[in-house]
């Protein structure tokens, strides 16, 4: 860079040190506190030094669904099943009917496509959070409350990833095409053995952006599944919070937190290169 | 932009769009359009008939002294929010560009609570400030502070910000170090040579630059503080105490599941829905001028 200053180097470091700490200081105590057991909880201050029943919490909050006298849940496996089934879903859905509406939008001519654009453009426009009372109402219609299919599908439809799709489609050659029509091709063939091949890095990267979409989401599972066989880990983790005095096998509490945060941090961490270029392009 | 070579045929077009538009009229349309529709009726405390009352759900709400409240309260977090984010996004951005090894380090290290969701963000730092356990407020009540915020609002409040910003700083801060790293450094170098010290070039020279940016990411940031901090509000406070962190979506939850109070509920969504699309023409039209230069 432009300066070489010895002194400038350190506090360049210093300052992102202090960063870094900020932002695991509220993790890393959570994590020790999933491993101590609930005395050194409830008598403050927390150890700042992992414990040693971290087998035990784990054991408990993934298998038992807490200890016994704390009041019992589901076992967080259940949960963590729930979740996955969810962001999969959402995240499967999403990418799959956006590549068929942005293929149908740029490569075909037919009657309404700019009013379908649009249609789907606005759509854009309206988070759940928004329309949550009515659109309760339409799965509740639809027999839909406390099932997988009511989870999904609300949250599937939404005009970021068949944006991201027609602009990538967009910037393919059209001898692409060309090539394809004159060797006979008919045009599933070309979405299926040349579109979706070489969109593979922009699915990867919607990919990740979608899971921790889905896996993260709130509202709407709150309301959806008053079955504890369907709560995701995000609500269940919630409703263990104790409100006011009310007493909590803490350990297993924060155990379920860090199950609830590892699987989206692994995908992260896993696919960071494809993470990156997901948030850079998907939310302009 | 159009392609010039295409294939022939309407209806295989028409069946690959079905599914998106079939779930858009189900779930997006067909709900916007009945909050619409909701918001102009006023049902009875029993739900057994709704009247007609044209724009009165409306003019009640805003007279009514509560929802304004709201409102201001939801300006106020959603500035500190994104402003707090922001900064702090950039300030950690800026140092991680001037390293020439190790930046990518600090980029893993910074960008994973992306992952976390805002509900368990706020089940975190709730633990560290509970009353009775928290680590924060145990040290606190040594230095002789009684912290509480299910009693004080203000408290409250800090901490909703708190959370919210930290779940947020690594979104800005990607966003940021991109925008850094494609500056020019010739640009950077010519100001060095000529004298200008690293504070000087910042302000005078990588800001500017950087607003394009910086403006994009602002009304990003809002949008996140108005919708999707719900849960980070639901763990922490659930809108207390006496509703001094009750954002507008949280008002529109808890008026509309909580005390069933429908007219006033689907009248404060048809209030977001004009936020929300007034803030995305707002981006479009920027996006409109980034292609454009």
């Amino acid at each position: 860079m432009v300066e070489k200053k010895k002194s400038g180097y350190w506090l360049t470091h210093a300052g992102l040190i202090i960063g870094v700490l900020f932002i695991f200081f509220p993790v890393w105590l959570t994590f020790v506190a999933s491993t101590v057991n609930q005395e050194e909880i409830i008598n403050p201050p927390l150890p700042l030094w992992p414990g040693t029943e971290i087998f035990e919490n784990y054991y408990h909050a993934l298998f038992k669904g807490g200890r016994e006298g704390y009041g019992s849940n589901e076992p967080v496996i259940n949960m963590l099943i729930n979740s996955s089934i969810m962001a999969l879903g959402i995240t499967i859905g999403k990418i799959a009917i956006s590549l068929l509406s942005a293929f149908a939008i740029v490569y075909f001519r037919f009657p309404f496509r700019k009013t379908c654009f649009w249609l789907i453009f606005m759509t854009l426009m309206l988070p759940v959070e928004v329309r949550i009372v009515p659109t309760y109402e339409v799965v509740a219609n639809l027999n839909l409350l406390n099932s997988y299919t009511g989870l999904i599908f609300p949250l599937i439809a939404s005009a970021t990833a068949t944006f991201l799709f027609r602009q990538f489609f967009m910037t393919i050659p059209d001898e692409m095409v060309e090539a394809a029509r004159m060797d006979g091709c008919s045009p599933m063939r070309f979405f299926k053995d040349i579109l979706i091949p070489i969109s593979k890095t922009n699915i990867a990267a919607l990919f990740v952006i979608l899971f921790i979409y889905g896996w993260n989401q709130y509202l709407w599972p709150l309301l959806m599944t008053t079955d504890p066989d369907m709560k995701t880990i995000v609500i269940a983790l919630d409703a263990m919070i104790p409100a006011g005095d009310d007493f909590a096998h803490w350990p297993t509490v924060m155990a379920t937190a860090m199950l609830a945060m590892l699987p989206p941090i692994a995908v992260v961490i896993g696919m960071q290169k494809f993470f990156v270029k997901g948030l850079l392009e998907s939310d302009k | 932009m159009e392609k010039r070579v295409i294939f022939k045929g309407w209806w295989l077009p028409a069946l690959l769009v079905a599914p998106q538009l079939i779930i858009s009229f189900l779930f997006f349309f067909y709900p916007s359009g009945q909050a619409l529709w909701n918001s102009l009726f006023l049902p009875d405390p029993f739900g057994l008939k709704t009247e007609f009352v044209g724009l009165d759900n409306f003019k009640f709400l805003l007279t009514d002294p509560y929802y304004l409240e709201s409102f201001k309260t939801t300006i106020f977090f959603s500035t500190a929010v994104s402003f707090f984010s922001m900064a702090i996004g950039l300030y950690l951005a800026a140092l991680a560009d001037r390293l020439i090894k190790g930046a990518g380090v600090y980029q893993t290290l910074l960008i994973w609570p992306y992952a976390i969701a805002p509900a368990i963000a706020g089940v975190l730092w709730l633990f560290l400030f509970n009353g009775n356990i928290g680590l924060v407020s145990y040290y606190l009540k040594g230095l002789g502070y009684e912290w509480n915020h299910t009693l004080n609002g203000d408290e409250a409040m800090f901490l909703v910000i708190l959370a919210s910003t930290w779940g947020r700083i690594s979104y800005n801060f990607l966003f940021f170090l991109a925008g850094l790293q494609a500056i020019p450094k010739s640009v950077i170098e010519a100001a060095a040579i000529d004298g200008a010290s690293f504070w000087k070039r910042f302000f005078t020279i990588v800001i500017p630059l950087l607003s394009p940016i910086t403006f994009f990411l602002l009304v990003v940031n809002i949008v996140y503080a108005f919708f999707d901090t719900f849960g980070v509000i639901h763990t922490i406070t659930s809108g207390g105490p006496e509703q001094s962190t009750t954002i507008l979506v949280y008002k529109v939850f808890s008026d509309g599941f909580v005390s069933q109070d429908l007219g006033s509920s689907a009248a404060q969504s048809v209030i977001l829905l004009l936020v929300v699309g007034v803030l995305t023409v707002v981006q479009f039209k920027y996006i409109e001028r980034k292609v454009h230069y």
